[in-house]
């Protein structure tokens, strides 16, 4: 029997990819995307349906074509492309309520996927190292998109209780990068100089765009239910990603964080929520156990291997990337006479260090 | 021997007499005679360095040295003597009020030149490290010519030397042959290599890294490849090529960078000595929970140098931190880097249960806020959480106790309502903490020991067995006690607070 999907969100790039992913797909008969512009690039195969999910002719959309899955996207995470914060939430949460309450009469449904953001954790240093997903961070987010995502989360959670006949699957996304993905954090990356905390190299995990298709995949077609958090494996500090982008990184004391803030506002670059300044200082990291047990994904990416194909695929690499240093470095060895170690970080990257510290003792 | 030797010797001779009064009197304040009971308690590391070192240092000095070095000194000393009497009596006590630290400084010169030249040749420099390792029972490396000093007639300081001399050498101790037959038995070296070890061992490694510095001049390959390593480790930092686990650990950066800062202080400042390291697994998990004291977690950082340096494996011990570390700037990323995370149950358990070994110091802020007056006297533990992460897991649990962090920050008084303000759990004042400003944040250089108690299992408890109570509590009593009996008895053990 074949699936039909609706997927809210198509107009945008991560919506309109899924769409096409979901419409190639055999077990998929048949695809419904919907926003409330026209979608820019290829949906593939996916029947458009220009209507906002604020509305209630979505109900009847669902309703008319006997969607039996409801994928949402459509809580979107930067204000600057939404039209301001107020349109933005508006989009966020007033869009979920109306979508669930159609959802909810719907009789033919049986499946709810929604992307959600690993951001509902908040970031404090009174949290743990990783996340699972039955714990709930000690400060939880209080502006912007991570609260929307709280907010949506909560109203989800309120659809499952009162269907409990439709399998709700919530995928926390970690900070999404890739080729064509645009968010806070891919934005705050591609600035010419990247301003941090001073004092502070937070863990920071991601999850490539690739790997996010496959997890709503799954997500969709497999027999899942519950929470799931979704990221790389492993982490990079903040200075590695800087290093990797090889962008200059300016600490800023968190006094003058409104002054950078305006700046870099003002220069129309990137507006940094109070969550992601938050995000910026203490990290976060995601326990991603249920990823692999319960929707069986294994991710391509690591989030090294993620960041570093964000990095060439957006061709990133500034003044002080990898490469560049690399050469400084064999120049400088070169200079000293030390090259025969110093030449290629791969020739010992390894031993070299290690042995000559402990060999002191 | 050389006449520069001699010369040199009575260059520094006005500082000796003053150096070893100030000793003699903080040993009597003490009402304790250290070196006594250093002869009855055996020691756990020193001897056999000992007796390489002595063996190596002995045989530039000719048999008939000893004896003619003093003469030359007593001869060229009694010359001078009139002038030198005063000074050596004002330098005396102005050290005395300046405190011990600048006679064991000025006595560690000394030491460190005689010491000097018998480790110019590269070989000798391996055994003159191996003996800063074990700084309990340091031989005074200028003895053969110490000699001199108790039969000065002329010295006033000089008539308190007999006293120490009177012990004749003992036999227990492991002098090698070489050294019996060139030390006459006047000679008393123990107690005064004893006395400034501390300074002598500092002083001794200011001198190794300089001559580390000229060997490696003197040899460029091994310059190249020191400079070359370092290159690459920085290259490494720039270029982000290093790898951090979930918990922001970097056994890289650890290893490079605080476990060799901390080290010096391990060995030389603290000089600490680690029993029971045989009770820590060799791979797999353990949690090992230990007292906590000494107004900031220094004893957190000693005993995470003690598992890397002792254990066999050189395991690294992943500490769990208040959340205080976590919110500090600079702090937080330091901490991380080298191992520790937040004291939570869910870190906890992942890191018992990836197979770490685990450091948790319950008794958290009220242990090492506690004041002076309550030393070595456990405060409450926690609420048994680390407990339940060791019966979940099934991890055992490794008693650990420390002494001599609460003599490192006295603590004398508090001031609650500016902690408060500063968003601090107490605000520590020590006998020298806000007086002598950033110098009275040194830690006063105690004498520490640790010891890894025997481990207490848990993987034979029911699965369920977390989630009781009653067993958590017994289990945490159960710990509690037993570290508390450790810390009695190796307080007994322990010679004085600084020796």
């Amino acid at each position: 029997m074949g699936r039909v999907v609706l997927v809210t969100g198509v107009s945008r790039y991560l919506g309109g990819r899924f769409a096409k992913v979901l419409s190639a797909d055999p077990e998929v008969e048949r695809v419904i995307g919907v926003d409330v512009i026209p979608p820019a690039h290829d949906i593939g195969s996916t029947g458009f349906v220009r209507a906002d999910i604020r509305n209630p002719v979505i109900g009847r959309i669902i309703e008319h074509a006997g969607v039996d899955t409801v994928v949402h996207m459509s809580v979107i995470a930067t204000p600057m492309g939404a039209g301001g914060r107020v349109s933005m939430k508006e989009i966020n949460v007033i869009g979920t309520m109306q979508l669930l309450a159609a959802c909810q009469r719907s009789p033919s449904l049986r499946r709810l996927v929604v992307k959600s953001t690993s951001a509902v954790y908040g970031s404090s240093p009174r949290d743990p190292a990783l996340f699972s997903e039955d714990l709930v961070g000690k400060v939880p987010p209080r502006s912007g998109w991570g609260k929307d995502s709280v907010e949506v989360e909560g109203y989800v959670r309120g659809f499952s209780r009162r269907r409990p006949d439709v399998d709700v699957v919530t995928l926390r996304l970690a900070n999404l990068v890739g080729p064509g993905i645009r968010t806070p954090m891919t934005d705050y990356f591609g600035l010419p100089v990247i301003p941090t905390v001073l004092g502070f190299d937070p863990r920071l995990q991601f999850l490539h765009e690739d790997d996010s298709l496959n997890a709503l995949r799954l997500a969709t077609l497999r027999d899942v239910s519950g929470v799931v958090n979704v990221a790389g494996d492993g982490v990079i500090s903040l200075g590695q990603a800087a290093r990797f982008a090889g962008r200059p990184t300016v600490p800023v004391p968190p006094v003058l964080g409104t002054v950078v803030r305006t700046l870099y506002r003002g220069a129309g670059l990137t507006d940094f929520s109070r969550e992601q300044i938050r995000y910026l200082s203490y990290g976060r990291g995601l326990d991603t156990t249920r990823m692999r047990a319960v929707l069986g994904l294994t991710p391509k990416f690591s989030t090294r291997e993620a960041f570093l194909d964000f990095v060439r695929t957006r061709r990133l690499g500034g003044p002080l990337s990898p490469e560049v240093i690399r050469g400084l470095e064999e120049r400088l060895g070169g200079l000293i006479g030390a090259s025969p170690v110093g030449a290629g970080p791969a020739t010992a990257p390894t031993d070299g260090l290690p042995s000559s510290w402990e060999g002191r003792d | 021997m050389s006449d520069a030797k001699v010369i040199s010797m009575d260059g520094d001779r006005p500082r000796t007499p003053g150096a070893r009064s100030v000793l003699l009197g903080a040993d009597r304040a003490s009402g304790e005679r250290a070196r006594r009971r250093r002869r009855t308690t055996p020691l756990l590391s020193g001897p056999p360095a000992e007796i390489e070192r002595i063996g190596d240092e002995s045989p530039p000095v000719e048999p008939v040295e000893p004896v003619v070095a003093p003469i030359k000194r007593v001869a060229s000393a009694a010359k001078k003597s009139p002038a030198k009497k005063s000074p050596a009596k004002q330098s005396s006590a102005k050290k005395a009020a300046a405190g011990g630290a600048s006679a064991d400084q000025a006595a560690a010169k000394q030491a460190a030149d005689g010491r000097r030249p018998p480790k110019r040749t590269a070989t000798k420099r391996v055994s003159t490290k191996r003996v800063s390792a074990s700084p309990i029972h340091p031989v005074a490396p200028a003895d053969p010519t110490e000699p001199a000093e108790p039969a000065e007639p002329t010295d006033p300081m000089e008539p308190v030397e007999p006293v120490q001399n009177v012990e004749p050498p003992e036999p227990a101790e492991p002098i090698g042959p070489a050294f019996e037959s060139l030390v006459p038995p006047v000679d008393e070296p123990v107690p005064t290599g004893g006395r400034h070890s501390i300074a002598k061992a500092l002083v001794a490694q200011a001198g190794e890294a300089l001559l580390d510095a000229l060997v490696s001049r003197a040899r460029p390959a091994d310059l190249e490849a020191k400079v070359a390593a370092v290159l690459t480790f920085l290259g490494r930092r720039l270029t982000g090529e290093y790898e951090l686990d979930d918990f922001g650990f970097d056994a890289e950066f650890a290893e490079a960078v605080p476990l060799l800062l901390l080290r010096p202080l391990y060995r030389h400042w603290f000089r600490v000595e680690v029993r029971g390291i045989e009770n820590l697994p060799r791979t797999g998990g353990a949690l090992i929970v230990a007292n906590h004291s000494g107004a900031i977690p220094i004893d957190a950082l000693m005993a995470s140098v003690a598992v890397h340096e002792e254990h066999p494996e050189h395991r690294f011990l992943r500490t769990l931190g208040a959340d205080l570390v976590f919110q500090t700037p600079f702090l937080a990323g330091l901490a991380r880097r080298s191992g520790a995370t937040l004291a939570s149950n869910p870190d906890a358990e992942r890191l018992l249960s990836d197979g770490h070994l685990v450091g948790v110091w319950p008794e958290g802020f009220k242990g090492i806020g506690k004041p002076f007056t309550e030393r070595y006297k456990l405060q409450r533990f926690g609420r048994g959480g680390f407990v339940s992460a060791a019966l979940r897991t099934g991890t055992p649990i490794i008693p650990c106790s420390i002494v001599g962090a609460e003599e490192t920050y006295p603590i004398i008084g508090n001031v609650p309502s500016l902690a408060r303000l500063l968003g601090l759990p107490y605000l520590p004042i020590t006998p020298f903490f806000p007086l002598l400003g950033p110098l009275g944040a040194i830690p006063l250089p105690s004498k520490w020991l640790i010891e890894f108690g025997t481990p207490v299992v848990t993987h034979d408890y029911e699965p369920g067995a977390a989630e009781d109570p009653m067993l958590v509590f017994d289990l945490t009593d159960q710990i509690r006690q037993s570290i508390q009996q450790t810390l009695y008895s190796l307080l007994v053990q322990r010679r004085s607070i600084f020796f």
